[in-house]
Order: C-alpha cells, then sequence, then structure tokens
C-alpha cells in the first residue's frame, strides 16, 4: 500500500518529434518507464529498444494445433469410429477434409495468437489502467520516467532535458501501487 | 519519416486536428440521440417484429409454410442466405486485403464495414438456422457432437458441411478482428466519461493504457489476422458456393463457381458499404473523413468486381454450349427465354450494365448516382442467387416434375426480418459505438490532412 511511484511524464503533441525524443532521453542516460500513445507509432518500439513480439510464434504453433486436431477428428471419426460409404469415396477422403482443416486452422491461430496477446498485455474487462494523463486516450503522447529508478540523475535535469527535447509540458506524478 | 505524395489527394480533409477526431467521432456517442436516429431505430425495431411473425409461424408450423415443393426444394432462404453472406464479405476484405496492400483509404471506412460483415453474417445464419425446421436439434446436425446413435458423427464430406465451419469461423474471427480494433477507442471514450458510462466503456476497453509495448503487441496481433483473414474471406464464398458446384445439378455443376461467387460476394458487399456509408457520413456529418475520394475508390472496386462478374456470366454461356452437353445448354437457354427470364435479365442489367457507369468520373464521384447504383447492385445480386438457384431447380430431370416456385407471405416475412435486424443492430452500433477508427485515422492526419505542407 505505502509503495508509490513517482513518476516525470513528458508530454509531447507530435509523434515525429517524440520519436527523435526517446533517442536523445535514452542516449543521456535515462531509463524511460513506458511511452503511451493515443496511436501507434512506428519506429517506436525500436527506438525503446523493444525486442520485436514473439505473438507470431504462438499463432503458429496454435494453427498447427488447429490443423493436427481438425485432421484427427475427421479421420477418426470417419475412418475409424464410424466408417460409412458416402458417394464411393474412401473413408478416409482426404481432400474432402480440406476445407474443415483449413478453418479449424485459421480459427485456433486467430484465437489463441488474440488470447494470448491478451494475457502478455494483461488486457481484462476488470483492470483499471490508472492512466498518468487521460489526454493519452485524445491527442498526447506521454514519456513516463519513474524517478525512482534513476537515482542518479536530478528531477532538475531529467526536466530540462525532456524540454530540451520537445516535451510541451512536464509534469510529476505520484502513482500509489 | 513519412513521405507525402503530392499526386494523392488528402485522406482527411478540413485541415483536422488528432484532437479534432477525437470530438468528431465521440459526438455521436456521447450525446442524445438524435430523432433522425430514433426514427431510423424505431422503423427497424418494427419491421424486425413484423418479420418476427413468419419466424415464429415457420417454427410454430414449420417450413412447409414457405413456397418450397418437391422440385424447387431451395429457393427463397438459400438465395437470401447467400446474398447476405456474399455482403458480409466487405468487411473484413477491407479491414484484412487492403491493410496487406497497405491502402490507408481503408481508415474511415474500415470499422462500419467490418460491423456490417458481423451483422451480415448473422442475418444469413438465420436461413440455415431455420430451414432445419427445429433448431433447437441443430446442432446435432451441424456440429460434430456425441449422440446417442453410435454416435453418428457428421458427414464431413459435405460442402454442407463445410459452410458451417466456413461461416462460424469467418463469423468469429471477424468479430473478434472488429473488437480488438474498437479496444482503444473504448478507451478514448472511457477516459471522456463519468458514471456508468466510464464503466461499461471501462469494461469494453480492457484496461487499455495505450502503452508502447501494447501497441507494439497490438500492431503485429492486427498484421497477422489480417494475413488469417484473408484467406478466411475467399475460403467462405468458395465453400458457399460448393453448395451448389458439388452437385450434379445443370447449371450448378460449374468449376468457375469459387472465383465468380467470391467476385459476386465483394461486388454486392462494396455496395453494400457505399449505401451505408453514404447514409452514416450525411446523418452524422463525416464529410472531412469519408471524402469523395473514399467513395470513388469503393466505386473502382465495384467496377473491377463488377466486370469480373460480367465475365464470369458470359463464360458460364460459352462453356454451356461449347461442353455440348444439352442439359447444360437448355438450363441456360432456360434461364435467358424460359419462365424466369424476368430475373434473369434484371440480374444482367443490374449487374452487368449499370456499375459499368461508374467508368465516368462525374457518375463515380456523384453521391446520389452512387447512392442509387449501389442499392440496384444489391437488388441484382438478389437476383443472381436467384436465378442461379430456381432456374437450375424447376426444370427437374423429368418434365413431369417440372414447376415453378412461388414465394408465400412467410419466405418475404423471414427476409423483412433479417433486415430489420440487421438495420437494428447497425442503428445501434452506430449510436453507441465510434463508427470510424479513431486511432488508425488520427496515425496519418500528419501524413495526409490537409495541414501538411
Amino acid at each position: 500500500m505505502s509503495d508509490s511511484k513517482n513518476f516525470l511524464l513528458g508530454v509531447f503533441d507530435d509523434e515525429d518529434v517524440l520519436l527523435k525524443a526517446v533517442g536523445k532521453i535514452r542516449g543521456a542516460g535515462v531509463k524511460i518507464h513506458e511511452v503511451y500513445s493515443p496511436f501507434p507509432v512506428h519506429g517506436l518500439d525500436e527506438e525503446l529498444g523493444y525486442k520485436r513480439s514473439r505473438l507470431p510464434i504462438a499463432a503458429f504453433m496454435f494453427g498447427a494445433l488447429g490443423t493436427t486436431l481438425a485432421l484427427v477428428m475427421q479421420i477418426w471419426m470417419l475412418g475409424v469410429d464410424w466408417p460409412m460409404i458416402i458417394g464411393g469415396k474412401n473413408f478416409i477422403a482426404l481432400p474432402d477434409f480440406v476445407p474443415v482443416t483449413f478453418e479449424l486452422t485459421v480459427l485456433l491461430a486467430a484465437f489463441g495468437m488474440v488470447g494470448t496477446f491478451l494475457v502478455a498485455s494483461d488486457l481484462k474487462p476488470w483492470k483499471d489502467p490508472k492512466m498518468l494523463d487521460l489526454r493519452i486516450t485524445d491527442d498526447k503522447h506521454v514519456m513516463a520516467i519513474d524517478l525512482g529508478k534513476n537515482a542518479g540523475l536530478q528531477e532538475a535535469q531529467i526536466n530540462a532535458l525532456l524540454k530540451d527535447s520537445g516535451a510541451v509540458e512536464v509534469n510529476n506524478k505520484n502513482v500509489e501501487e | 519519416m513519412q513521405v507525402t505524395s503530392s499526386v494523392r489527394k488528402p485522406l482527411i480533409t478540413g485541415g483536422k486536428t488528432v484532437h479534432d477526431v477525437t470530438e468528431d467521432i465521440c459526438r455521436q456517442v456521447e450525446a442524445k440521440p438524435s430523432k433522425l436516429w430514433g426514427m431510423a431505430f424505431g422503423i427497424s425495431v418494427v419491421t424486425l417484429l413484423i418479420g418476427f411473425v413468419a419466424v415464429a409461424t415457420t417454427l410454430w408450423e414449420g417450413i412447409g409454410m414457405w413456397g418450397l415443393n418437391k422440385t424447387v426444394g431451395w429457393a427463397w432462404d438459400i438465395t437470401n442466405f447467400v446474398w447476405w453472406v456474399g455482403i458480409g464479405h466487405a468487411g473484413t476484405l477491407i479491414s484484412a486485403i487492403l491493410l496487406l496492400f497497405r491502402q490507408k483509404w481503408r481508415m474511415s471506412i474500415n470499422r462500419a464495414a467490418e460491423a456490417m460483415t458481423i451483422f451480415a453474417v448473422i442475418c444469413a445464419a438465420q436461413f440455415p438456422i431455420l430451414h432445419m425446421g427445429r433448431p433447437w436439434l441443430g446442432a446435432y446436425w451441424a456440429l460434430p457432437l456425441p449422440n446417442t446413435f453410435g454416435s453418428l458423427w457428421v458427414n464431413f464430406n459435405s460442402p454442407l458441411l463445410w459452410d458451417v465451419f466456413a461461416i462460424s469461423t469467418y463469423f468469429s474471427v471477424s468479430l473478434v478482428f472488429w473488437f480488438l480494433g474498437l479496444v482503444p477507442d473504448f478507451a478514448t471514450i472511457r477516459d471522456r466519461a463519468t458514471g456508468i458510462r466510464k464503466k461499461i466503456y471501462g469494461a469494453l476497453s480492457l484496461g487499455w493504457d495505450g502503452a508502447a509495448k501494447t501497441w507494439s503487441r497490438y500492431e503485429s496481433v492486427s498484421l497477422i489476422l489480417a494475413g488469417l483473414a484473408t484467406p478466411l474471406v475467399l475460403s467462405v464464398h468458395t465453400i458457399v458456393s460448393f453448395d451448389f458446384a458439388t452437385s450434379v445439378i445443370p447449371g450448378w455443376h460449374t468449376t468457375i463457381f469459387p472465383p465468380y461467387f467470391v467476385a459476386g460476394a465483394i461486388f454486392s458487399g462494396f455496395a453494400m458499404v457505399l449505401t451505408l456509408m453514404l447514409v452514416t457520413r450525411a446523418v452524422f456529418k463525416l464529410q472531412d473523413y469519408i471524402t469523395i475520394e473514399h467513395i470513388e475508390m469503393m466505386n473502382i472496386v465495384i467496377i473491377v468486381t463488377g466486370s469480373i462478374v460480367g465475365i464470369a456470366y458470359i463464360t458460364e454461356f460459352f462453356i454451356a454450349w461449347y461442353s455440348g452437353v444439352p442439359a447444360e445448354q437448355y438450363a441456360f437457354y432456360n434461364r435467358m427465354q424460359g419462365p424466369y427470364w424476368w430475373a434473369y435479365w434484371s440480374m444482367m442489367t443490374c449487374n452487368v450494365i449499370s456499375p459499368q457507369l461508374f467508368w465516368f468520373k462525374k457518375i463515380r464521384t456523384s453521391i446520389a448516382a452512387t447512392f442509387i447504383l449501389s442499392i440496384i447492385v444489391n437488388i441484382g445480386m438478389w437476383f443472381e442467387r436467384f436465378v442461379i438457384i430456381v432456374t437450375s431447380l424447376h426444370r427437374d430431370f423429368l418434365p413431369s416434375s417440372w414447376a415453378m416456385f412461388y414465394p408465400t407471405i412467410y419466405d418475404v416475412g423471414v427476409y423483412v426480418f433479417t433486415f430489420g435486424l440487421f438495420f437494428t443492430a447497425f442503428f445501434l452500433f452506430a449510436k453507441f459505438f465510434p463508427v470510424i477508427n479513431m486511432a488508425e485515422v488520427k496515425s496519418i492526419i500528419k501524413s495526409s490532412s490537409e495541414k501538411t505542407a
């Protein structure tokens, strides 16, 4: 309860200024907690040094699971459990199983990946996002710097750095954990 | 870093700022419903209720209430099913395929088009569900569920079963794609709201905070979903066409069906998007977001797909003649000259001739002309399905079983019901959800609005 974090928030209103600022501030040795934006800013993740998301791998794995399940289901049901002659075809008529296999592959890949994304990003209906600034979802980009993790630097220094790199305002905010 | 071309016109006009986008799109979500909206919504609900009488009668009395007979065992219901599914193709096409092609003009229309897709697929689903007669048992016929007959499993060799999987996958993946796109916009509404509205939009926004890490993941999820949805869109109408193409009925038994149906679906879907967007644009004053440029782009897609459909019609004819199969030749001769000639010629006029008018720039940039032609295209596409289905069936292999199909009031009523359902859902969406994807539009404000020097 008593744990609280002290953030310095640099507010930017232009994505290109923001991108340059991120490089500059990280270059000065300041650790950026996170940058919040109203829309995706291309190249921001690279500037912040984030690794490429591994979600495509998750999608592939879930897709492969879907393919396997679909084939096993169809082959077992029509080939093993209750074989029936339909239109004189083989019991296991693989070309006929293609559409359902394809659909289940897509279904599991899509749901599996989105599910993984929601869990990885901790998105859920009952979550209170504790917005640092309400204008983040409107038109401002906010760079949050955790002062506790930048103990080597003075607040005034970081403040000046933010202003120099184009922040339109700099605010200090305490967040209860 | 953005490269702007002097050739392209700005996608968003009126010198909008990022904040203006928030204001313009949130306005109708936050304001009290307008009188016009109330009237439109009221008419939709009344239509839904009137149509429901036909649905209830069908369920209570059985599908004998429909105009089907021994010869024409598939008619009005499957025509409507294919028609609605076709309409439901534009949304995911716009958001998935146009995303992969980096067509930024999609951003103003994809939200509403996806909503339309979802509602159209719900309407389409009413027909196969109702034609089961006893839909409460339908899950056993349509899904591989364990049962007390063995278990006797569903037939995976049947295109009708493939349809169950295709349509339900398409519906659920489109729904996820649409909802995921809405999440950041719900967060915008949440941060402007108070009280109960804040709670509801807060839950819908899943606690979205706009962190760069989340955006980065979000972008990669969107891209992969688009990659998955693209073959999915193409597969759905392909499989719908298999319902016919894998049979041995003259007029259905053709290999051209899958691409021909997919083109027709995109054609009718874009027409329906135009019909709805032109109205939404005027009612919610979104002229700066959905510009003449957008309308023209969609009309170009309509010319392309409409021409593909026209070529498919001609190819079908040529192949029927060239094959030398008398039954096939008769089926096509009968379409043109038989008792359903009027349906055939309505289809030809509406689908092949009228969209060619869009070659004229004056016509494809005229709102009134686009609106009228978009409705004509959808009338034409309804007739296309009716022609394919009924004219092929009504001349059976035995001339003694030749018959005509006459719809009953219940056939019409169920169709009216789906219209009520569609518009009720669409008006609710238009009032309570942001009709334009704010986050996406904001991302192109700097690079493609008039303000950029």
